[in-house]
């Protein structure tokens, strides 16, 4: 008690002036969890990434999609200052990445994991949070084993985990320190089904709790479901990037009708350009369209005395929207 | 901090990966056959007649400086290949991604590392070198002038040789960083002892190899100095002027000079380290 109440009397004498900046500085919206710009990288002659800018907002989850060979790890890397960008400049929570401080508050699970095989997942955890100098009590790195399901092996040694199990103490290695950021690099490349679900539970129980997610997956359903933007690598390039909404561009609705008349046809063109295949007509929505044009336009279309069969609505996967970017058949997108 | 942390898992790792009770063993070997050879020493008279105190005083000396020999010699293959794969090796595995993803300094890191295996590899001869002397010591009676500066040389010797095998193994191999060290560390042994029989022969230019060759890599420098700390004072005397090559036994102690020198070129070699591993991508 006595400590605090002398943190407390130190707190009332101190100056208004610096209260007041405190004040100010706290006012400001937070940095973003992850921001680079012109990040650049050369292996020889091979140039691994060219000029990628991005940022990554608190609690936001960003997928980071490409085919291999894209840069992505690379990138990854970049952030955490684990290879040296050529150029460019990179801003974790705030801080240069050069500075060691920027990494208090991220976690990071590699692509290629490995943990000291002669520990225990109890003795990694300790190290990695000795490491962090963050004070987590021993429930909380406990539970964080248990989150991960390893609950029952904390006494062996890593040695003997397979690749799925270590991937998981990888999983808990990321989230042991209270990251702000967190870093997966193909978190569920080793894992069965029930894994990678738990994978992406995992991802949303962060994002509600407000922590960044950067992850980094190959598997598009996995980050079509958990992630708010979606940044799109093409060697080494940026070839895409925005929120899904953006990316997958505008959405489409078809409609099987009967008995149109021309002041149906001016009704549908009001919702969106149009086309006709017989009796199908697709009409494309605008990206802002707010949830109301379709059901407004059927209920406009019924009361003309068209007879709507069918009312599909058309969606573009992230999938097809990947491959028609990365195919370079799909107009350039450049959504920023 | 960090240096600490890394410095405890280091030396984890040695005692996890059994690395210690494989030195132990081989060390309880050598001690053994040692006592045996020792105590049959002393049953020499009866053979080839009576041996003076002082030539009893010059044998204990000379196998005590080939025995220390031996065990530096462990030490040196021991810690060159715990050395090359413990930084090297965790960049190429993998393992060092997620503790350099940590709020640390890589040179604390390697601060670190340098740390564990120095109380490895120095404890090991200090311990081991100290058993030796207690072995002799029970055997023929014989007691070095300055075992403490003998042994505190010899774990110096190792400090060297593992600094070296640090820096190789962030530019070549694992494996190829710890034969080129203890490569190394022979061919500063024999350019020494060439030295040593250029020096007896008086044959100047061959003496200078064995010069050149200890400022280079400071481990034969450092062993002469150590062995001359064990040795009797007066076997140089016993073994007449001619004899000055002899391997086992070393003509004079140690300058602060080149003391110095060992101190410098370890800050060196250390420093061309961390620079190399600052600079490397992982």
């Amino acid at each position: 008690m006595g400590s605090a109440d002398a943190a407390t009397v130190r707190g009332v004498t101190s100056d208004a002036t610096t209260a007041s900046a405190a004040a100010e500085l706290a006012a400001l919206p937070p940095s973003p969890a992850v921001w680079c710009s012109g990040l650049r990288k050369r292996y020889g002659r091979r140039t691994a990434v060219d000029d990628v800018s991005f940022s990554v907002a608190r609690g936001e989850v960003l997928g980071l999609l490409g085919p291999n060979g894209a840069g992505k790890t690379s990138v990854i890397k970049m952030l955490l200052g684990l290879v040296r960008p050529d150029a460019g400049e990179v801003l974790l929570l705030g801080r240069r990445s050069t500075d060691p401080r920027s990494r208090v508050a991220v976690g990071y699970l590699p692509e290629l994991f490995r943990y000291q095989p002669w520990l225990t997942p109890t003795e990694v955890l300790d190290l990695h949070v000795r490491l962090s100098r963050v004070d987590v009590p021993r429930d909380e790195r406990r539970e964080c084993l248990a989150l991960v399901g390893l609950a029952e092996r904390s006494g062996d040694r890593v040695g003997g985990f397979s690749k799925g199990m270590q991937q998981r103490l990888g999983l808990a290695v990321a989230l042991v320190a209270r990251p702000e950021l967190v870093v997966l690099d193909e978190p569920t490349s080793a894992l069965d089904p029930i894994g990678r679900v738990d994978v992406r539970d995992l991802v949303l129980s962060l994002k509600s709790r407000g922590v960044a997610v950067l992850l980094n997956s190959h598997l598009i359903g996995e980050v079509e479901r958990v992630c708010d933007r979606v940044v799109i690598l093409d060697q080494g390039r940026v070839a895409a990037s925005g929120t899904l909404a953006e990316l997958l561009g505008q959405r489409e609705v078809r409609l099987r009708l009967d008995g149109v008349d021309d002041a149906a046809e001016d009704r549908l063109r009001a919702a969106g350009s149009t086309s006709r295949s017989g009796d199908w007509f697709t009409v494309q929505l605008t990206s802002d369209d707010d949830g109301v044009t379709v059901p407004d336009l059927v209920r406009d279309l019924v009361g003309r005395g068209v007879r709507v069969h069918a009312v599909e609505p058309v969606r573009i996967s992230l999938e097809e929207r990947l491959l028609g970017i990365l195919r370079h058949d799909e107009p350039e997108v450049a959504i920023r | 901090m960090t240096a600490l942390t890394i410095a405890g898992l280091t030396l984890r790792e040695a005692m996890r990966r059994r690395v210690v009770w494989a030195l132990l063993a081989l060390t309880v070997v050598l001690l053994a056959l040692s006592a045996w050879g020792f105590s049959k020493l002393v049953g020499l008279d009866s053979e080839l007649g009576t041996m003076t105190s002082g030539e009893a005083r010059l044998v204990a000396s000379l196998l005590l400086n080939l025995i220390m020999f031996g065990l530096s010699l462990i030490a040196a293959i021991g810690t060159a290949f715990l050395a090359g794969p413990t930084l090297a090796g965790e960049v190429e595995s993998g393992q060092a991604l997620a503790i350099l993803a940590r709020p640390v300094r890589r040179s604390a890191v390697l601060l670190g590392k340098w740390l564990g295996l120095i109380a490895f590899g120095g404890g090991y001869v200090i311990l081991a070198g100290l058993a030796e002397i207690l072995v002799v010591r029970v055997a023929v009676g014989y007691w070095p002038p300055s075992p403490t500066a003998g042994l505190a040389l010899l774990a110096a010797q190792t400090v060297v040789l593992l600094t070296l095998a640090l820096l190789l193994s962030s530019v070549v191999s694992p494996m190829a960083s710890g034969i080129i060290a203890v490569g190394l560390f022979g061919a500063t042994w024999v350019a020494g002892v060439v030295g040593g029989i250029g020096g007896a022969l008086g044959n100047e230019g061959v003496e200078r190899v064995g010069t050149v060759s200890r400022i280079i890599l400071p481990t034969d420098g450092l062993w002469r100095g150590a062995m001359n700390a064990f040795q009797d004072p007066f076997a140089l005397v016993q073994m007449g002027p001619g004899e000055g090559g002899f391997p086992f036994l070393s003509e004079a102690p140690l300058t602060p000079a080149y003391l110095a020198w060992a101190a410098v070129w370890i800050a060196v070699i250390w420093g061309l380290t961390a620079l190399s591993f600052q600079r490397r991508d992982v």
